[in-house]
């Protein structure tokens, strides 16, 4: 799960993170009351989970309550590169003499944390990498161990800091590193971390992501989950227990597994169709659970056709049958279906579907044969 | 032969009380599998089907010669349990537990890699068969036979797709491994690629992988230098949209990593031909094993 900046801030504050003060404001008058308890200047923030917010205008400056009106109604509801502003977050401006670079990675390959420091902040941290990869101190830390003082060091006189800085700095690293575990994140990244003219560090900014497996012991940073945000597809197959990825084809697409739902929707590109979903119905799939995925899918309104690709090991073929003749008693639809049952009981789930003669169900003998015949309906039902 | 599991295979479940772990433990008996003794704590003395239960993995190891273990407890208690079992001398691990903390799955790992001659598989995945020898987890073995094809996998039903077609050719395997979806899984393609290299039945390798992480770009540097017999690869995850996690909690394109076309481009560049369908997979094996 992603955070906004200003509960990634939140975070940061908890662990003794500086952050500039601020308030989260949902309306333009909430939006001047908050700019009004921080005072002038202040800066208006777009809280959305995307990067380039400065370029398309989603960060200003108020120096008074009239601007600060202006901004935060040019601000909410606007579109930025898809994602619409519902939040902003008023904090006062700070004072900046240096911005610097700060991140703790969970490091896949390397199966350790990753830290990273650099001098070269406020920009893209990518392109940094891309043209001067020196400008980067980095470090694995030890899971077991945890970061050591020293290690905070290291990354500050690698990344080249003034003396008097090597200390805040290395502390600063140590408290991101410990909110990264606390908080059990897969990333937390500041950019840009801010030296003020008094010579102190601040956190101008925040990204977090948090591990959604480790979100029933955090219970704070689960009710962080925003609904309103997410797609109302993802949030319905979500509330029903179904992994769901909405994509933006016309192919409804359910299977059992992740590894066989993403090949699904690969071999159906390769026929040349194109799927308007990743649904993965979960090992051991019952009834109900069919049901209730057809209704996730069909929700989506630009659905044409739908294909079932199951192969079960835990999952029985009859019981998706049976998912499936419910469905169509409770929901019938009226697009295509082609449906390919392999695997355990795949006999007497064939012979159910069979029998119950569905209006519009295809049963194929193969993933390819399945793919090709469900991008031919939803074809034949563009047309 | 085989690997990982087989016939000297001494099998304690973790989980055996619930009933998820009762139902696979027994269709894991069923198959043949020496199921020695279950360990669920508070439970000690009672027993499943004739399985004794004990309250702790050192008294079933002490008391029943446990050398491998199955962890079948939900998530909150399953990083616990592992690192139970290995301390009691448990020196096969298959974690089949779905969901458990990155953060838990990394102290675990970095402890059992320090703690050397304790090999985890999974989490998160459907286990190990070597057909006709020993079934430990999910893989509904009634599809594989005996034979000279060993397959790893990060995908449990992709992988029984895969396996069937295989097997409707003729083929058989040595083994079936499922490393599992998750972030940090205990074992790599590079750990069990090595042990297919080394096992005399095995004859091809096929792995499967998906998209996130590197785990298919370093099997790719590894397969050039040390493996002798031939690969053949698929990768699940083409058509998968950035930033999004499809299904299993690994598999996500990060910005410009971890796509499936680069992982598959590693994999050519080595001289491992890559099966654009599951089909083409088994096709691409059967012309290189001759049938």
């Amino acid at each position: 799960m992603d955070l906004l900046e200003y509960q990634g801030k939140q975070l940061f504050a908890r662990h003794g993170i500086p952050v500039p003060t601020g308030v989260p404001a949902r309306t333009v008058d909430e939006a001047v009351a908050a700019a009004q308890e921080i005072g002038y200047p202040c800066v208006v923030k777009a809280q959305v989970k995307i990067g380039g917010r400065g370029k398309a205008g989603g960060i200003k400056v108020a120096a008074d309550a009239a601007e600060a009106r202006t901004h935060a109604e040019a601000i909410l509801g606007m579109d930025i590169k898809g994602f619409t502003v519902h939040e902003v977050w008023i904090e006062g401006a700070s004072q900046i003499e240096a911005e610097f670079y700060a991140s703790v990675i969970f490091d896949r390959g390397a199966k350790k944390p990753l830290v990273m420091f650099s001098t070269k902040g406020g920009m893209d941290i990518e392109a940094v990498a891309d043209e001067s990869p020196e400008a980067i101190a980095t470090l694995h830390v030890d899971p077991l161990l945890g970061f050591q003082a020293y290690e905070g060091r290291r990354l500050a006189f690698e990344g080249g800091v003034d003396a008097d800085l090597v200390r805040p700095i290395g502390a600063f690293l140590a408290k991101l590193y410990d909110t990264f575990v606390a908080e059990e994140a897969m990333l937390v990244e500041v950019n840009p971390l801010i030296v003020t003219p008094e010579r102190t560090v601040a956190a101008l900014d925040a990204k977090v992501t948090l591990d959604d497996n480790a979100l029933f012991r955090h219970k704070d940073n689960a009710a962080l989950r925003d609904p309103s945000a997410e797609d109302a597809q993802e949030q319905m197959a979500h509330d029903r227990g179904l992994i769901y990825v909405k994509l933006d084809g016309d192919i409804g697409i359910l299977g059992n597994g992740a590894g066989l739902v993403m090949s699904t929707l690969d071999v159906v590109a390769q026929y040349g169709g194109e799927p308007a979903n990743f649904l993965d119905a979960g090992g051991g799939s019952k009834a109900e659970a069919i049901t209730s995925a057809v209704e996730v899918i069909l929700s989506n309104e630009k659905v044409k056709a739908v294909l079932f690709n199951i192969f079960g090991g835990i999952t029985r073929c009859d019981e998706v049958a049976n998912g499936l003749i419910e469905a169509f008693r409770q929901i019938k639809p009226t697009v295509p279906f082609v449906v390919r049952l392999d695997g355990t009981n795949d006999v007497e789930g064939r012979r159910i579907l069979a029998e119950a003669d569905l209006p519009g169900v295809h049963a194929v003998a193969t993933m390819n044969e399945a793919a090709e015949t469900v991008v031919k309906l939803a074809k034949e039902a563009s047309a | 032969m085989s690997i990982i599991v087989g016939s000297d295979t001494r099998l304690c479940v973790s989980g055996i009380t619930g009933s998820e772990g009762t139902f696979h433990t027994l269709n894991n008996r069923r198959y043949g599998t020496n199921v020695v003794s279950g360990v669920t704590p508070g439970k000690g003395g009672q027993d499943v089907e004739g399985i004794p239960v004990f309250n702790t993995f050192h008294s079933a190891v002490g008391e029943t010669g446990a050398n491998t273990a199955m962890i079948f407890v939900p998530p909150p208690f399953a990083a616990d349990s592992i690192l139970e079992a290995a301390d009691a001398g448990i020196t096969t691990i298959i974690a089949i537990t779905e969901g458990i903390p990155a953060h838990d799955e990394l102290r675990v790992y970095t402890q059992l890699k320090r703690d050397s001659g304790v090999r985890l598989i999974g989490p998160n995945c459907p286990g190990v068969l070597s057909p006709g020898k020993a079934n430990v987890g999910i893989i509904p073995a009634s599809f594989f036979k005996e034979g000279n094809v060993g397959v790893v996998s990060r995908s449990g039903t992709l992988t029984y797709q895969i396996g069937n077609e295989l097997a409707q050719s003729g083929f058989g395997n040595s083994s079936i491994v499922g490393i599992g979806g998750d972030p940090v899984p205990g074992s790599s393609f590079i750990d069990v690629i090595a042990e297919f290299e080394a096992d005399p039945e095995t004859e091809l390798i096929v792995m499967s992988g998906e998209i996130g992480g590197d785990a298919e770009e370093a099997a790719a540097a590894y397969i050039g230098e040390h493996v002798t017999k031939p690969v053949v690869g698929y990768i699940a995850g083409f058509t998968a949209p950035p930033g999004k996690t499809m299904g299993h909690a690994g598999a996500i394109v990060s910005g410009s990593k971890g796509t499936a076309a680069a992982k598959a481009e590693a994999l050519e560049a080595v001289g491992v031909r890559v099966g654009r369908t599951p089909t083409q997979v088994a096709e691409i094996a059967i012309e290189i094993l001759g049938r």
